[in-house]
């Protein structure tokens, strides 16, 4: 089997530029469901949902990230990630996801809109399954 | 004309005074490389925002189904004014340059018959506001005790603009901020958010704009992505804002210290003078004294 081909990986925060570097597999928290990006990928924009980005560098080192929320570009050379914000997966505190979560549920008291309630739910389920994989009960 | 202990209390005084300056600019100097540190580490991301948001924008087109926070309401009535000025003084111009700007445009916007709304983010440019436009100001945001403004801080207020807009209680949102061009210079500036205008097409330089897959849809994703933007713009003022401040206090601090300087050696030449003035007169006394024997 061939190697897998490198491309360039981005991984953005508004605060700072987290990873930037030569990678050959990350694997990201599409809203539609987990995908794992390779070199060559059709150019796709895709909007992200909390969860975890596990990044493969080029030299076979292995990162994961918790983000909350973003995006990602695409293309076939490379892959850039728009995190609304993004943390190590190993500084994460069980707290701050914790407090995300009691945000939302205060939001979601104050939602007037069925679409809108919908919408906070969705995010509180994501919070909560995010809870349960980087903080082992 | 004071007399020679006076003047000793006053030299003191200025030399107390150019002390506190002097340290208040090497503060100031300190936290610029810092706020310039943070202005620099965002700015990758607002940089990679305009460009997916302008890949996106040419992908949707003048489409109906573009969002209203892009196409506006289609009428200019109501203005928000989105004023972000510094929360301490001691700046030089910084805070009064940025609400003279946008009192200008609010009696501009009056005057030709609209409906004018001002959150002021910042306690100086309440201050300043609050004299003529007290009746105008809808909210205020007090970011006196963030230490270091995060993302979370520009988020919240982005938040409160879009819920405003989907009341419907304005139509035109405009950000009032000051660019960091340098230390010395700093330009305050006038920034339309609402509706929002998508920046201009890079489509040249980018060269084909490759057929994108969207996940969902490009207006869903475009629906998300605009009211981040908000957030990012106003995240990037706020942090241009700090940047800012600390370089207009740094030069106002920088004069003051050399100003302060100027006075120490003028009333030390006074000083000298007068006590010279005062062992001659001594002298004259004791030799004529003298001679009268």
């Amino acid at each position: 089997m061939v190697m897998a081909d490198n491309f360039n990986f981005e991984l953005v925060s508004p605060e700072r530029l987290l990873v930037s570097g030569s990678v050959s597999e990350v694997v990201i928290p599409a809203t539609e469901g987990e995908m794992t990006v390779m070199a060559n990928h059709a150019p796709t924009m895709t909007t992200i949902k909390p969860g975890v980005v596990t990044v493969k560098f080029a030299d076979g080192r292995k990162d994961r990230y918790v983000v909350f929320g973003g995006f990602a570009d695409i293309i076939p050379t490379g892959c850039t990630l728009l995190a609304e914000s993004a943390v190590p997966a190993a500084d994460i505190k069980s707290d701050e996801i914790t407090r995300r979560i009691e945000a939302a549920r205060a939001e979601l008291a104050h939602a007037k809109s069925d679409d809108q309630k919908f919408g906070i739910e969705t995010y509180l389920a994501e919070l909560t399954t995010l809870q349960g994989i980087v903080v082992p009960v | 004309m004071p007399s020679l202990k006076d003047l000793k209390n006053r030299i003191a005084s200025v030399k107390a005074t150019q002390k506190i300056t002097k340290a208040m600019k090497m503060v100031a100097a300190a936290k610029l490389r810092r706020a310039q540190e943070a202005a620099e580490a965002a700015r990758p991301y607002s940089q990679r925002m305009s460009a997916v948001l302008a890949n996106i924008a040419q992908a949707v087109g003048q489409d109906d189904s573009a969002p209203r926070l892009m196409t506006g309401t289609g009428k200019d009535q109501v203005h928000l004014l989105v004023v972000c000025t510094a929360e301490r003084g001691l700046c030089g111009g910084f805070n009064s340059q940025i609400a003279r700007l946008a009192r200008d445009h609010t009696r501009k916007l009056l005057a030709s018959g609209k409906t004018v709304k001002i959150i002021c983010v910042g306690k100086k440019g309440f201050d300043i506001l609050r004299r003529e436009f007290a009746s105008l100001i809808i909210d205020r945001v007090d970011l006196r005790e963030v230490k270091k403004i995060g993302f979370a801080n520009a988020d919240q207020i982005g938040r409160k603009v879009i819920g405003l807009f989907e009341q419907g209680e304005f139509d035109v949102c405009t950000l009032f901020y000051s660019e960091f061009k340098s230390v010395i210079a700093q330009i305050p500036t006038a920034l339309q958010l609402i509706p929002a205008s998508a920046p201009a097409a890079v489509a040249e330089t980018t060269g084909a704009t490759a057929i994108y897959d969207y996940e969902p849809d490009a207006s869903a994703i475009l629906g998300d992505l605009i009211p981040r933007n908000i957030s990012v713009q106003i995240f990037r003022a706020l942090l241009e804002n700090v940047a800012g401040e600390m370089g207009a206090k740094m030069s106002a601090m920088d004069n003051a210290t050399r100003n302060a300087g100027e006075m120490i050696n003028k009333l030390t030449l006074n000083y000298n003078r007068q006590r010279q003035a005062q062992i001659t007169k001594e002298l004259i006394e004791i030799i004529s004294g003298a001679e009268a024997l």
